[in-house]
């Protein structure tokens, strides 16, 4: 039976500060009240590999950063002062010794419950779950997913993974229950625990996986990105490798929603981002996963897709953007909204510019320029 | 069993690159001395960055994995010779270079 609903109410009228992580560094570009004049700081930890950076919703200035460089080891940087000064973590993620895994960089960090200060969760590569329990100072395995007999079958082997290495990311703690999570897994699909992660089910019914030998395989799927709905955390929003899904608890079977999308654009991409507080609003910013998988603005006319009615239809909306020849994409953690009225609704490209719109995405404007690659856009 | 003593230890110079020196101060090299069980077994790659790690915590998880592996871009050469292993020995007075590959765009 579906549980209550908590509906959020919009932030008021001050400024937003989104943290850009990108393939060189972490940056922050902060508005006025207005949304009008942004203004870019950084970089932090320059040449760093910086794969996320999240505020903590909880207290508004502590954040964690997931950084690598292209040498050395993986790790994750605190701070306490909204990244005035930064310490390294003392116990990064990592594998169990013997396990014959390592990781090679965290990918998606997700703060805890709001009844939980302190616990923050890793998703890594290959994928793996972590949790802190100390702000990200120390982290240890959750062994219900790690050590799960099922885990090799869920995720595949090492020569399974995407180009950039498989993933685990999307992990959604149910604001009404902190024992209630999801994650998602580029490759392996999507999983719940109700037991706070001692023990996973598969959640993939209904989802296309044109790639795999069986189409109604039980897991083996690869989400590219999981939301919960604004404001009703029994609805999930998907974006897939193969296409656009929406998912109602208690139901098991996820809805196809991107049979809407233009042809001509499909409904592949990597980001997805929900309405703060509209759980019937949602947007996608599709990629060309044609032939070899370009990746990038389908026919380089980059545009974002906005549903107001759960998926059933779809708007284009690209006013402001390049027009054509435009090759640039957006990266799964690339794209994120504000819990502002209007919200507004952001996005990292892969040539670093940052784009912004105020009013929930039917005008655009460019915020930044010249950035490195772009992997990771959170507003708060 | 022989007990260490301040006399039977290996001093080891360790040459720190570049990407590392944020650990260790802005050093380019730090000495370790590895407490020696008898002077006719010198110490192994892994017990100077054990020694290294107990100076500059986190140091060791940049180059080495969970698993104890070397990570794929570093090497550590012994004595200007590259070490194949871990387990390589490293005689009293001689220098521990690590290298960073030199890679990428």
């Amino acid at each position: 039976m579906p549980r209550a609903r908590t509906r959020p109410a919009a932030t008021p009228a001050r400024p937003v500060t989104l943290f850009v992580a990108t393939r060189k560094g972490l940056w922050t570009l902060t508005s006025d009240a207005a949304r009008r004049s942004f203004k870019l700081a950084g970089p932090h930890f320059l040449g760093h590999i910086v794969h996320h950076a999240v505020l903590d919703p909880r207290d508004g200035r502590s954040l964690l950063a997931a950084a690598r460089t292209g040498h050395l080891g993986p790790t994750i940087f605190r701070s306490i002062d909204r990244g005035r000064r930064w310490v390294e973590a003392k116990q990064p993620p990592a594998f169990k010794a013997g396990s014959g895994r390592a990781v090679d960089h965290t990918f998606w960090l997700a703060p805890g419950h709001a009844s939980q200060p302190g616990v923050w969760y890793a998703g890594t590569s290959p994928q793996g779950l972590f949790r802190s329990e100390d702000g990200g100072a120390t982290w240890a395995g959750v062994d219900g997913f790690n050590e799960h007999p099922q885990r090799k079958a869920w995720c595949g082997g090492d020569q399974d993974g995407t180009p950039d290495g498989a993933k685990l990311h999307s992990i959604l703690v149910d604001p009404r229950d902190p024992a209630h999570i999801y994650i998602g897994m580029s490759s392996g699909g999507v999983f719940e625990s109700s037991d706070a992660g001692a023990n996973w089910r598969a959640l993939n019914r209904g989802i296309r996986a044109d790639f795999l030998p069986e189409a109604s395989a039980e897991y083996g799927h690869d989400p590219h990105c999981v939301r919960f709905a604004g404001g009703n955390p029994d609805r999930l929003y998907q974006q897939n490798h193969c296409g656009i899904y929406r998912l109602d608890r208690p139901g098991e079977d996820w809805t196809d929603i991107g049979t809407g999308m233009p042809k001509s654009v499909g409904s592949v991409g990597f980001p997805m981002v929900a309405h703060p507080r509209d759980p019937d609003t949602l947007w996608v910013f599709p990629m060309d996963g044609t032939d070899v998988w370009p990746r990038v603005a389908p026919g380089g006319k980059p545009a974002a897709y906005r549903s107001l009615d759960g998926g059933r239809s779809w708007r284009r909306q690209n006013e402001g953007l390049p027009a054509s020849q435009a090759w640039w994409t957006v990266k799964r953690q690339a794209m994120t909204v504000d819990a502002r009225e209007p919200a507004g609704v952001y996005f990292g490209t892969t040539s670093g510019e940052i784009w912004g719109s105020r009013d929930e995405g039917r005008t655009w404007r460019c915020l930044a320029r010249h950035l490195p690659h772009i992997y990771a856009v959170e507003a708060a | 069993m022989a007990k260490a003593s301040a006399e039977a230890a290996a001093v080891v110079r360790v040459r720190i690159p570049s990407p590392l020196r944020s650990y260790t101060g802005g050093e380019e090299e730090v000495r370790v001395a590895i407490p020696l069980l008898a002077p006719e077994h010198p110490p192994s790659l892994n017990a100077v960055l054990a020694a290294l790690e107990g100076r500059h915590h986190g140091l060791r998880f940049r180059i080495v994995d969970e698993q104890g592996r070397l990570r794929p871009h570093i090497k550590l050469f012994v004595g200007g010779t590259l070490a194949a292993d871990l387990a390589a020995a490293v005689p009293s007075g001689s220098e521990v270079m690590i290298v960073a590959a030199l890679s990428g765009g």
